[in-house]
Parts: structure tokens; sequence; C-alpha cells
């Protein structure tokens, strides 16, 4: 899930894949802020078919934080 | 086919410019805030003497200028708007009188939002078709003042948009290239000029929603103009989009793997102006000669209803 994750990163804010760590924070380490995760959210829906409901996207703060709720709540 | 020829282009923007910092000032945000999450560094707003038709007036005059058509021969006068001054006389019948233009002439104002122009192209054709003379002529004229419509302490909405306007003369033209596609859903909460029993009409949004509604509109509106024509956005030479919000362009390039320069965007000076945004952006393409016969444009737009179109011409 986490190769996953981090493609979808790359190709959404365009950043240097080598940057995507698991422990990377989205808002200090990769520099997102609230428009670049909506756009995560929904590239995320689009390629795993899973919605990250707004009040939680608002809560997971980094890639793991996603990795486990993506792995916690997928098919 | 019967496509839509561009013959005259023309903008008028009001002379006050407001910077991020002036709009800011009552505001919890600040420059760096507003052009990350934006793109936009300033606005025009109108003088007290200014009013939304002695904009369109403007435009209009430059894009018939432009044209270098008599005013005999323009049939329709649609003015996109949904910030008039007033109910009645449109907008389109200000601008007729204004520019004494002939009374055969059909004018009316459409109100489609910031997709509005483009629906008045669409508009305008479907009239142009159904006359006898196909060498008449349609003024489609987008014209905003956003600015009566903002609440200076909605950092949500008053950091967005501006006044302005933009015309286009266009007449039809035999085997031009001409596809269109639209839609509405029609809600209120995400996106929203006034309110029931409120003396102040301002424009209320969900920012997120927004977003997300444009973002994934815009990719639809235009995969389906290529696919109707056959063609692929390779074949496109300029893609170019409402002017809402940088990022939402930024993220439909991404998505397309095309360059910038396909992409178009001034919305840096002016902000968001609604239905203007597009013919202001055409005609200040014009004006820097980055138009060629034979090009292929696509019109892509969204906005409050929800309403969303994409028109695609040749040059």
């Amino acid at each position: 899930m986490f190769e996953k994750v981090k493609a979808i990163v790359v190709e959404t804010i365009n950043c240097n894949p080598d940057d995507v760590k698991l422990e990377s924070l989205l808002q200090e380490d990769l520099e997102m802020d609230s428009l670049d995760a909506v756009q995560l959210n929904m590239s995320i829906e689009e390629e795993l078919g899973i919605a990250i409901p707004d009040e939680v996207l608002t809560e997971l703060k980094s890639i793991k934080d996603i990795v486990e709720y993506l792995e916690n709540n997928g098919q | 086919m019967n496509g839509l020829k561009i013959v005259g282009l023309g903008h008028f923007v009001p002379e006050n410019v407001y910077t991020n910092d002036e709009i800011s000032k009552n505001i919890e945000t600040d420059d760096e805030w507003i052009r990350t999450r934006t793109g936009i560094e300033e606005r025009r707003f109108v003088g007290n003497d200014e009013t939304n038709y002695s904009l369109a007036v403007k435009a209009a005059d430059m894009a018939i200028k432009n044209a270098g058509v008599s005013k005999d021969d323009i049939s329709y006068i649609i003015t996109c708007t949904f910030s008039a001054d007033f109910p009645v006389p449109s907008i389109a019948c200000m601008v007729q009188s204004e520019l004494e233009i002939g009374d055969s002439c059909t004018c009316f104002d459409i109100n489609a939002a910031c997709s509005g122009f483009l629906y008045g192209l669409h508009t305008v054709r479907g009239l142009l078709l159904q006359e006898k003379d196909k060498n008449k002529y349609g003024l489609v004229i987008g014209s905003e003042v956003i600015s009566r419509h903002l609440d200076m302490n909605d950092r949500e909405t008053c950091i967005l948009f501006g006044d302005g306007a933009g015309a286009a003369v266009v007449k039809l033209e035999e085997n031009y290239l001409y596809e269109f596609t639209s839609g509405s859903k029609g809600n209120y909460e995400v996106l929203h000029v006034g309110a029931l029993n409120e003396d102040k009409q301002y424009v209320g949004m969900k920012g997120k929603d927004v977003f997300k509604f444009a973002v994934t509109t815009i990719p639809k509106c235009i995969n389906n103009v290529l696919n109707e024509s056959n063609l692929s956005i390779d074949d496109i030479d300029y893609v170019v989009c409402h002017q809402a919000n940088k990022r939402i362009i930024e993220a439909v390039m991404t998505k397309y793997k095309q360059p910038a320069e396909k992409f178009p965007m001034n919305i840096m000076k002016y902000g968001n102006t609604s239905a203007a945004s597009i013919p202001i952006m055409l005609s200040e393409m014009n004006e820097k000669g980055m138009f060629k016969k034979g090009q292929k444009v696509i019109l892509v737009g969204f906005g409050a209803g929800l309403t969303w179109a994409a028109n695609l011409i040749e040059i």
C-alpha cells in the first residue's frame, strides 16, 4: 500500500519520489496545503476506489496515517 | 459544419488596483497565503463612476473596432452576467444604446455565472444558424461587477474576485470546427450570490467543494469536446480555462501532462471575474498576437448554478 500511496503522492503534488517516506509529514516535510490534500484524496479515490471523508482527512498528518487508514478501510 | 469564428475581441478592466496586502488588511490572511492558494496577486474594482454596463460598453466597443465590422451587421447582443446594475434594461440593451447599434438587433442578458460566456457563444451560434443571411454578426459580452457582492470580512470569498468585461464579435463560418458540451446541477449551498430576505447580496461558497467540482468537471468537459471531434489534447493549441484559481488550472494541466503555455493564465492580475474571465483572456491573447488561423482552442468554464461548459472553436 505504501508504494501505491507514494506513486499517487508523487503524481499529484509533483514531488521527488525520494522525499516520500512512510514517516514523511504531509505539511512539514512534503509542504502540502489544504488544496493539495483535497487533490490527493481525489486521486486516491480515483486510483484505489477508497474515499477518505473530509473530517478524517484533516486528522491524517503523515503518509503512514494515510497508508494505515487505507489498509483498515479498503475492500 | 458551421463553426463559430471570432472576428474581433475586446476587454476593459477598471483602473483601481487592489493588492493582496490591501484586501487582507481587515481579515486574517496575507499576500503569501493568497498567492500560494489561488495565484492571485491583485484585482480591479470599479470606481464610483463605473457600472457593469460602462465596462461592457468599453469592451464591446474595442471588440467591434478590432473586428472592423459595421454595427449595422450585428444582429444579436448577448451579455453574460450575474451582477447587472439593475434588473432591466438588460446590460445588452444598454450597450446597444451607448454604442448606437441599430434597432433591428436583438439584445438580452443571460446568467450562467462563470460559465456564462460559453453559454452565450453557443446561444448566439444557435440564433445565427436561424438567420437567412449567414453574414450577420453576434456580439457576446461577459461583464461583471462582483465587488458589489463581496463581504470584505469573509476571507473565503473577498480575496478571490475582481471586476471586468470582455467581448467577442462572432459569425458563422462554414467548414469550421465547432463542438459544445454543457451541463447544470442546481445547488445553492456550494456556491451562490445573495440570500432570501437579505439586503446585501453577497457571494457565499464552500471552497473545497468548488475546487473538487472544478478539478473533476473541467477534464470531463475537455474530454467530451475532444471525443466528439475525434481530436486528442495534443491537437489543441490552447485550453482557455475560466480563471478561478491557478491551482485548479495547474491540476488540469498536470492531469493532461501538457505544457503551461497551452493553458494561459491572467488570474494573477484580475482574480476571478466570472463570466468576463474567458473573453478578457482571449482579448489579451489576441493583443499579444498568440492566435494564428487554423488553431484549435478549447474554452472551458464552470461556476455557480452549478453550471459547466466547453466550446471547441477554430481560429
